[in-house]
């Protein structure tokens, strides 16, 4: 039990978890009642699962999915990928006009869903053939589908925002009869259990923290560093085209100027509070994981608290630097000598992590 | 070091020909700046008109100062190996802020000055000191910053806001008056050109941080952290002040640049310099300066912000009116820029092509 604290304490998901109880208790003291999930019926006529946990799970699906990919881009390629909004709107484009083309059918969605994958993992190889081959700086590579990505969204549109108006669609976007949980947490679920199996059956997880940690030994090891990077793109690829299909199931229609907006920059500091470096290397899933739902959290409470939706960034702000400055690796040794002192120990040689 | 040298053997008798070669600063100086003349001069001959009117050449600088500024800034930013997404957010803090305090609170126009460079101080000081102390990766704490700025925005007036200030409006519409330049109206009348003071005031910007990267101590600090992190220390260079002195800098140059803005426009508004920090990074790109460090130039950075206006010009004139190929086009333009730099220097690094300077240029490539 005490090795087990310990174990947290001494792991980089110690911050996350912090700052997800403070989230809680915080919201605790304020309203009691703010944790309730009640069970409603919608105006389909079916049961459903109500109240703000949901509300946080649901809304941070996007997200969640988007941190995962940026997770393994961010271990591997040592950088960023701000291109995700972009290509999350591409990609929910295609699918628009996919199912406008014709009548939605089951297979209809799914051939469609295959094909803003396929359209996401060439956009995701964009990326990371400027990442791996011509060794450019991956949030400058990413920079140019980010200036243009949303104009193609555009143009693919033909300059308007269509809709698709289908039970089917809509079902995705939020509940599919008889299922009390939201679709789109269903999604996460999945889709994390898959990436989770392929960690666990395939070296992909090793390979891409010995390519981010030092590239050179890892081609001398005889990994292929550029595939490993360039794979890790594609499969950031996949996670927006998911993302880009459950936001636009969402609300029924594209808009390329609004679709998931800034959520590059939450995906990234998903990535950060999870306690991941952003210089690549080693990585945990479940801290992104995290990150993305403190960050959902931290608005959800914030809207609760009737800030304006405008004002909500700069008190997120506050947050999340206070988050990250207890994480940063000066404050931890200060707090490391801090402890000893106070437990009176003889004072040790801090641990270079 | 090398100047040096170079002058012990000009007082000696010149023994044989040095060939010199190009530093990668220079060399992706000249590329941006042959561009952009290469694509002024283009337009002017295709489309003449406008392109051909001095006006529209000074407007350039009249509606881009402020993106000048900033470019600067991050220039310096990214020099030193980090970087600073927050330029934007203060620009509209700093318009805002302004506006109000010059209507609502009666406030003179050198105290709005004032509270301009103190925003983009207080930005400066907090994330410079977060980064270069406490060493957060910088791009987490402009992130926040951006976001903070962009949210006290809002919190400070929702609405747009148009400045009444008198005093302040006199100077908004001053110009600079050009009596010798111009071109004619339909009717025959002489139009002498317009410049705007911010201009002056950005170019002189540029010169000093010109002035300041290449001759003092803490611009040579810069370029030997951002060039290797690990020797710049052995050196004994005091990394940590110099990365907070660069943050700082940027910092003021964002408050300078959104006094500049609000003198363009005379408005305050959350929506102001939207994405100007990504457009700041791609010119500061554009004119030669690698993330990663160590290579860049400001003057680089004054053509890449021109060469990255001049081109959604010219997309306009070309026909192409639909608003989505000017982004499309900067992208591709970034697109262009990013590879070229990636290819010359990999084929630097192996040292296939080595490129010489030409002789009235050779004194001035002192600086690697």
């Amino acid at each position: 039990m005490i090795n087990g604290i310990k174990k947290i304490a001494r792991s980089q998901l110690l911050v996350p978890i912090i700052a997800l109880l403070a989230l809680i208790i915080f919201n605790l003291f304020r309203d009691i009642n703010f944790f309730t999930i009640s069970l409603i019926t919608n105006n389909e006529g079916n049961q459903v699962l109500s109240g703000n946990i949901i509300s946080i799970l649901t809304g941070a699906s996007e997200l969640a999915i988007l941190a995962i990919g940026m997770t393994l881009v961010t271990a591997a390629a040592r950088g960023q990928d701000i291109s995700v909004g972009a290509a999350a709107a591409i990609a929910g484009s295609v699918f628009v006009n996919i199912l406008r083309s014709t009548q939605i059918t089951p297979g209809v969605i799914i051939g469609a869903f295959v094909a803003c994958c396929l359209v996401a993992i060439l956009f995701g190889m964009f990326n990371g053939t400027l990442v791996a081959i011509f060794k450019i700086q991956p949030m400058i590579a990413s920079l140019i589908l980010f200036t243009s990505g949303r104009s193609v969204a555009y143009w693919i549109n033909g300059g308007a925002s269509p809709t698709v108006e289908s039970p089917l669609i809509s079902h995705l976007g939020s509940f599919i009869p008889g299922i009390p949980i939201p679709t789109p947490v269903l999604v996460v679920i999945v889709f994390c259990i898959i990436v989770a199996l392929i960690l666990r059956f395939t070296n992909l997880g090793l390979y891409t923290q010995s390519v981010g940690i030092n590239e050179r030994s890892a081609r001398l090891n005889g990994i292929n560093s550029v595939w490993i990077k360039m794979l890790t793109f594609m499969f950031l690829g996949v996670c927006c085209a998911i993302a880009g299909v459950i936001a636009v199931s969402r609300i029924g229609l594209i808009n390329h100027e609004t679709i998931l907006l800034d959520i590059e920059m939450d995906a990234i500091l998903a990535v950060a509070i999870g306690g991941n470096s952003l210089g690549g290397g080693k990585f945990s899933l479940i801290g992104s994981l995290m990150g993305a739902y403190i960050i959902q959290a931290l608005t959800i409470t914030l809207y609760a608290m009737q800030v304006p939706s405008t004002d909500v960034k700069a008190y997120k702000a506050i947050v999340i630097i206070a988050i990250v400055v207890l994480g940063s690796p000066i404050v931890k040794r200060y707090a490391a000598q801090l402890r000893d002192k106070l437990a009176k120990k003889p004072m040790k040689v801090t641990e270079n992590y | 070091m090398t100047s040096k040298l170079d002058k012990n053997k000009s007082t000696g008798i010149e023994t044989k020909k040095r060939r010199e070669p190009i530093s990668s600063t220079n060399l992706l100086l000249t590329i941006t700046i042959c561009t952009f003349i290469g694509m002024y001069g283009f337009a002017m001959l295709m489309w003449g008109g406008g392109f051909l009117n001095p006006q529209q050449f000074f407007d350039l600088f009249n509606n881009n100062a402020y993106l000048i500024v900033i470019s600067c800034g991050l220039t310096i930013v990214m020099i030193a190996g980090g970087i600073d997404l927050s330029v934007g957010g203060v620009i509209a803090l700093v318009t805002m802020v302004c506006v109000v305090y010059l209507d609502d609170k009666g406030g003179s126009v050198v105290g709005s000055m004032a509270v301009a460079l103190g925003i983009g101080l207080a930005f400066g000081l907090i994330q410079g000191a977060l980064v270069a102390y406490l060493e957060i990766q910088p791009f987490i704490i402009s992130l926040a910053g951006m976001f903070f700025a962009k949210g006290m925005t809002t919190i400070v007036s929702s609405v747009p806001r148009t400045s009444g200030n008198e005093a302040f409006l006199v100077l908004k519409d001053f110009r600079i008056v050009l009596q010798n330049v111009g071109s004619y109206a339909k009717n025959g009348n002489f139009i002498p050109a317009k410049i705007e003071p911010g201009v002056f005031v950005a170019l002189g910007i540029v010169f000093i941080i010109f002035v300041v990267l290449r001759w003092t101590r803490f611009g040579r600090n810069l370029y030997a952290i951002g060039g290797n992190h690990q020797s710049a220390l052995m050196l004994g260079i005091n990394i940590k002040r110099t990365k907070f002195f660069s943050y700082l800098l940027c910092g003021i140059l964002s408050g300078i640049a959104g006094y500049l803005y609000l003198l363009h426009t005379g408005a305050g508004n959350v929506s102001n310099a939207t994405a100007a920090e990504m457009q700041a990074i791609a010119s500061s790109i554009i004119g030669g300066t690698l993330l990663t460090g160590g290579v860049g130039n400001v003057i680089g950075t004054l053509f890449g912000a021109l060469s990255l206006k001049t081109i959604n010009t010219i997309v306009v004139a070309s026909g192409l009116r639909e608003p989505y190929w000017q982004s499309i086009t900067t992208g591709l333009m970034l697109c262009f820029f990013i590879l070229l730099q990636s290819v010359i220097l990999s084929i630097r690094e192996r040292g296939g092509v080595k490129m010489v300077m030409p002789k009235w240029l050779r004194r001035s490539s002192s600086d690697k």
